[in-house]
């Protein structure tokens, strides 16, 4: 039991009132996979972020003499069908998939968040965003990429060479095609928030549409924003892996975790480890920013809090 | 038991061989894989390996290479020569005599009609067509009688099998292609996709880049074949998938090309489904070199055409740095040991035409550096060399193929010691190699600055396939993108040449001509830089009997003698 269940003494008045993030917090830490879960993502992003200066081996350096070597010191993960070293392939890989997960999400979030905040406030506009909502949810994802992909690869790659082009494309194609739950999250919670009694208060001394918005209803949209963000999170990267996987997104030179996968296929008999690396990577990262999501969304709920 | 059950296996195989012999398609079905797609049954409308063999078996050329290379007859009686007068003294004629009786798949009789429209669909001069060289220096097609034709070339022509031979040469029918003709070829989608043949098989059910169903041609002039009744012709996938679905899982009983690194492969065949079978042809993997600029800026319809000349690659000292900075050697080992070797031509056999240049053998990382900077490309600071503001920087493009992706990333490496920038591409086969002029990701619009497959030619001799690098033979908007001069390669004293081997008839001398055509084209003017002398490796079941691998002409040249080992 967390003191979070002990009745503050309504005699100590000096002591400062508890901050909301701290009961969040508190919260979230009886949740053992959400804390887990952020463990390992937080291990996962450090390792993304700060490991090239530590492993400081490039992963696309062909060693011809050194192929399909197993697990040592100089290898750590071994070497592929190249010898390229898999470590550092993996660390290159997990840079951008993760980047790509973050940035997408952060594009899907501010367009659901947007198009749900509008569509909840605004009566007019509801009916015409929301059938929005409906016609991307009804399109296909994966064939709509690959079609995003052949369109528009050369003139990103043209204009801001290779690696940011096709980074541009994936994480706009995936934010875009992503932020749909997001905004009918938003709308549902606006809706039944605006018709709220301080909502109404702000309104009626005057309080414009902006500024209660910003003030008044995101606030208290937000729980539902991080839980959708983590989620999405884990999606853009699933997402990624795929098209990757495929073939397609980034060149072929380019490690990314789906494009490890997609390489080591090929030789999954004979050096099944290539396979189970990335393999592990994806799902790891996933899980855990699924458990992150499912924790804060305990945590963020005040009637669940405490029980 | 076990001996009981093989007993009586034996016993019900005997009691039902006699019959199964004398039956057309008595065997059954049988499953045939290639892991790029087929797009078009019609040959001289795709430039694709895979179209030009699967249309190989439905319909059929007048004469055909076998497995050792040797013409032989196939819809004609017999091999038209100097001796039984089937090719004039002075060499400019060749007349074929088609065998009587052979019927189209619809009943209505091959006649020479029909072959002299071949040659006029080909040729149409409002029309691309892929095939084009195999027409080249003829001047005339013209049916004798019925079953005779006669073709007439501008000038003595020491060997006149070009036109009508091997997988890229088959007749079709007239009535059929009549009002196809020139710009309303590709648009007879009936006709390209389910062409009336004398073949073997006919098509049922057509699916672009997906999967073909066939069945026996009624009309088949062997009344007891082809053994099979059905065929599945599925397409797509990847050479791994397809080597596992004939070696390991046993799914299907041919698979085409397999493309694998060496261990990949011997793993497979341990499974003991199925055997592996190679051998080596005129097939080599290289980087064609683009001499148009394929630049994205051009309008579309001026891409990687000849109005304008590659900024960067026109310059002779870039290609041949390109070239030196190449280990082959190791290109070989990684990617298909016993069944490559080094290559430094186009044509590495047979011996008559190979070039025995090794020149560019070795790899020189320093001379390519000494090259590059004489040409005034200087580094810039982060490696990547500059000239004019411009970066020697390439777009590198070819199939998506796990030893093509090995092959992208080691020249990438060595390139990048030479300063030189790459930017790696690769595009599913079934499009790169599908023809389709409205898609900008095929070989034939090269829209990128080198790019990476392997090419052959039918038969032995190698005129027609030099011919190919004929100036104005290169795909262009106005031949609908066919062609085959994929380098834009244009050199007035090449096509000299090309008409000094039409018009010699010593074999030497062809032979020392065509030699110095083919390194022309690759160790002087480095416009094609030879990677690997493939050889084919194919696979079968051990179920499937009567494959011969044929390097000379469709692998699927003699579909109608495959049986199933009972």
């Amino acid at each position: 039991m967390t003191d979070v269940l002990t009745p503050p003494a309504p005699e100590a008045a000096p002591k400062p009132p508890r901050s909301p993030w701290r009961d969040v917090w508190d919260q979230f830490r009886s949740h053992r996979g959400a804390l887990a879960g952020l463990v390992i993502f937080t291990l996962f992003l450090l390792a993304a972020a700060v490991g090239p200066y530590i492993w400081r081996v490039d992963p696309t350096f062909i060693t011809i003499r050194a192929r399909n070597l197993g697990p040592s010191w100089t290898y750590p993960l071994g070497t592929d069908q190249l010898g390229r070293d898999m470590l550092a392939r993996m660390i290159a890989g997990g840079r951008i998939s993760i980047a790509v997960g973050l940035t997408a999400m952060a594009l899907s979030l501010v367009l659901g968040t947007l198009v749900g905040m509008l569509a909840g406030f605004f009566r007019r506009l509801d009916g015409p965003l929301m059938r929005l909502t409906d016609l991307f949810l009804s399109l296909p994802l994966l064939p709509l990429l690959l079609v995003m992909v052949m369109l528009f690869r050369e003139s990103l790659s043209q204009r801001f060479g290779p690696e940011t082009g096709i980074f541009i494309l994936i994480v706009f194609a995936i934010g875009i095609t992503s932020w749909m739950q997001t905004a009918r999250i938003v709308r549902g919670d606006v809706l039944a928030l605006k018709e709220r009694e301080f909502v109404l208060a702000a309104r009626s001394i005057g309080t414009p549409p902006g500024r209660i918005i910003t003030r008044h209803l995101l606030p208290n949209v937000m729980s539902p924003i991080m839980v959708s963000a983590t989620l999405g999170i884990a999606n853009a990267i699933i997402t990624e892996s795929a098209l990757s996987f495929l073939g397609l997104g980034f060149p072929p030179d380019f490690p990314t975790w789906g494009r490890l996968l997609f390489d080591a296929v090929d030789y999954i008999r004979d050096y099944p480890s290539r396979v189970i690396w990335p393999g592990v990577a994806i799902s790891l990262v996933v899980l855990s920013a699924n458990y992150i999501g499912d924790g804060l969304r305990d945590a963020l709920d005040p009637r669940i809090r405490g029980r | 038991m076990k001996l009981k059950t093989a007993l009586m296996g034996a016993v019900a195989a005997v009691a039902l061989a006699p019959q199964a012999i004398a039956e057309r398609g008595a065997d059954g079905h049988v499953n045939i894989i290639y892991w790029q797609a087929v797009s078009i049954l019609n040959p001289y409308l795709s430039g694709g390996t895979k179209d030009i063999e699967a249309a190989s078996m439905i319909i059929e050329p007048l004469g055909r290479y076998d497995n050792n290379g040797v013409l032989v007859p196939w819809l004609a009686a017999e091999v038209p020569t100097v001796e039984n007068g089937g090719v004039a003294q002075d060499l400019t004629s060749i007349t074929w005599r088609l065998k009587p009786g052979i019927l189209w798949s619809d009943g209505t009789p091959l006649t020479s009609a029909d072959v002299v429209f071949t040659w006029e669909y080909c040729t149409h001069p409002e029309g691309g067509c892929a095939q084009a060289s195999k027409f080249d220096g003829v001047v005339s097609v013209e049916a004798l009688d019925e079953l005779t034709v006669k073709v007439t070339f501008a000038g003595p022509m020491p060997v006149p099998y070009g036109p009508f031979t091997g997988g890229q040469g088959p007749i079709l029918q007239k009535a059929q292609f009549q009002t196809c003709l020139g710009a309303a070829a590709p648009t007879c989608t009936d006709a390209n996709f389910g062409p009336v043949g004398t073949g073997p098989f006919v098509v049922t059910d057509f699916r672009p880049n997906d999967v073909i169903q066939m069945a026996a041609n009624p009309n088949y002039r062997d009344p007891a074949k082809p053994r099979f009744a059905t065929v599945t012709f599925k397409g797509g996938g990847d050479a791994a998938g397809a080597g596992r679905a004939v070696l390991e899982t046993g799914e299907f009983d041919y698979a085409w090309n397999l493309q694998l690194a060496p261990p990949v492969l011997a793993g497979m065949v341990a499974a003991g489904r199925g055997k592996a079978i190679s051998a080596f042809g005129t097939l080599v993997e290289r980087i064609e070199i683009n001499l148009t600029d394929p630049s994205p800026s051009l309008p579309e319809g001026e891409r990687s055409t000849r109005k304008h000349p590659h900024p960067i690659l026109s310059d002779l000292r870039v290609r041949k740095a390109l070239s030196m900075a190449i280990d082959r050697e190791t290109l070989v080992e990684i990617g298909y040991g016993q069944a490559g070797r080094p290559a430094c031509t186009i044509v590495p056999s047979p011996p008559n035409f190979a070039s025995t240049r090794t020149d560019c053998l070795a790899q020189d990382i320093a001379g390519a550096n000494a090259l590059l900077d004489e040409a005034g490309w200087v580094r810039g600071p982060d490696g990547v060399r500059g000239k004019d503001g411009r970066r020697l920087s390439l777009l590198y493009q070819t199939s998506t193929n796990a030893v093509r992706q090995d092959f992208q990333a080691l020249i990438k490496q060595w390139w990048s010691e030479i300063g030189v920038e790459t930017e790696l591409k690769n595009i599913n086969a079934g499009v790169f190699f599908g023809g389709d002029p409205g898609s900008p990701d095929t070989f034939q619009k090269f829209y990128a600055d080198v790019e990476m497959y392997a090419n052959n030619f039918d038969g032995t001799d190698p005129q027609a396939y030099l011919s190919a690098y004929r100036c104005g033979n290169e795909p262009r908007p106005e031949t609908g993108w066919q062609g085959e001069n994929i380098n834009r390669y244009c050199d007035p004293a090449y096509d000299a040449l090309l008409d000094e081997l039409a018009r010699t008839a010593d074999f030497e001398e062809r032979g020392r001509i065509a030699r110095q055509l083919a390194e022309m084209l690759t160790v002087e003017s480095y416009t094609i830089l030879p990677l690997v002398d493939r050889g084919r490796v194919s696979a079968h079941a051990n179920t499937l009997g009567g494959v011969v691998l044929n390097t000379w002409d469709s692998e699927l040249w003699n579909v109608a003698d495959w049986y199933r080992i009972k």
